[in-house]
């Protein structure tokens, strides 16, 4: 029998992860990294931070934020070492730390999200 | 397989040429796709800025106040316009392959690349829109 290949189940990871980060990183990386530090608009207070983030459905979206993207980030920069700079001798090395790190992203996601 | 395969003596040795580590420097359409790979490192960087954030939010005020400060030295804000730069490239580039991964047909018609990918955009906008609203109100 042909060996199952994860390919199929990595790539669906991949594909959602894309487009949870294409319709939701721009706006929050502008408001968070230049729109508050620079000044340009006011940055929401601790408190209301904090009452933001435990919102049970803000906590389900941030977890899926973190989890998915990452995977996302796993799948193609594995294939961007492998195709754009050819490093196919240390394979196994990358897969490791792409999923692997997406793995460890994913439960400290689940951590602090819990915890905060 | 019944019968044993063919033994060639003199295996011939396939015809394959050196790709350059740096193919991709050779066009822009290469190095493009390149730059749109690279992308996910800022989508990555983005995920790490959430985890250190959350967890000075853990910390308290103060800790949340240092992660804020922190955010203002000119070192955050190079990194953060360069990912903007890179994660937007993700988004456009993302939305205008949509109808590429879907071809959807309508009485045996494709429909339009234009009316996949402008709805994505359209919701595009308005998520980012939501998303700016809850942060900013009150």
């Amino acid at each position: 029998m042909a060996k199952r290949s994860n390919e199929p189940f990595l790539w669906s990871l991949f594909s959602s992860g894309g487009t949870v980060a294409a319709f939701l990183i721009p706006v929050l990386l502008f408001l968070y990294g230049l729109a508050f530090p620079l000044g340009w608009l006011a940055a929401p207070s601790y408190q209301r931070t904090l009452a933001l983030v435990r919102h049970p459905l803000a906590r389900l979206v941030l977890f899926v934020l973190c989890s998915l993207p990452l995977f996302h980030w796993a799948h193609r920069f594995r294939f961007t070492l492998y195709d754009g700079l050819q490093i196919k001798h240390l394979n196994e090395v990358i897969i490791v730390f792409c999923y692997g790190g997406a793995v460890v992203g994913t439960v400290l996601a689940g951590y602090l999200l819990w915890n905060v | 397989m019944k019968e044993t395969p063919v033994y060639t003596e003199y295996h011939p040795r396939w015809y394959r040429a050196r790709v350059s580590t740096y193919w991709w420097t050779r066009q822009w359409k290469y190095l493009k796709f390149i730059l749109r790979e690279l992308s996910s490192l800022s989508v990555a960087y983005f995920v790490v800025l959430t985890l250190l954030q959350l967890r000075a939010l853990r910390g308290g005020p103060a800790s949340y106040g240092e992660f804020q400060e922190w955010f203002k030295t000119p070192l955050a804000i190079a990194l953060n316009v360069v990912s903007l730069f890179f994660v937007l490239f993700h988004a456009i580039t993302w939305f205008n392959l949509a109808p590429s991964a879907m071809r959807l047909r309508v009485r045996g018609k494709r429909v339009p690349d234009w009316l996949i990918a402008g709805p994505n955009y359209v919701a595009w906008l308005a998520t980012s829109a939501v998303i700016a609203w809850l942060i900013l109100r009150g």
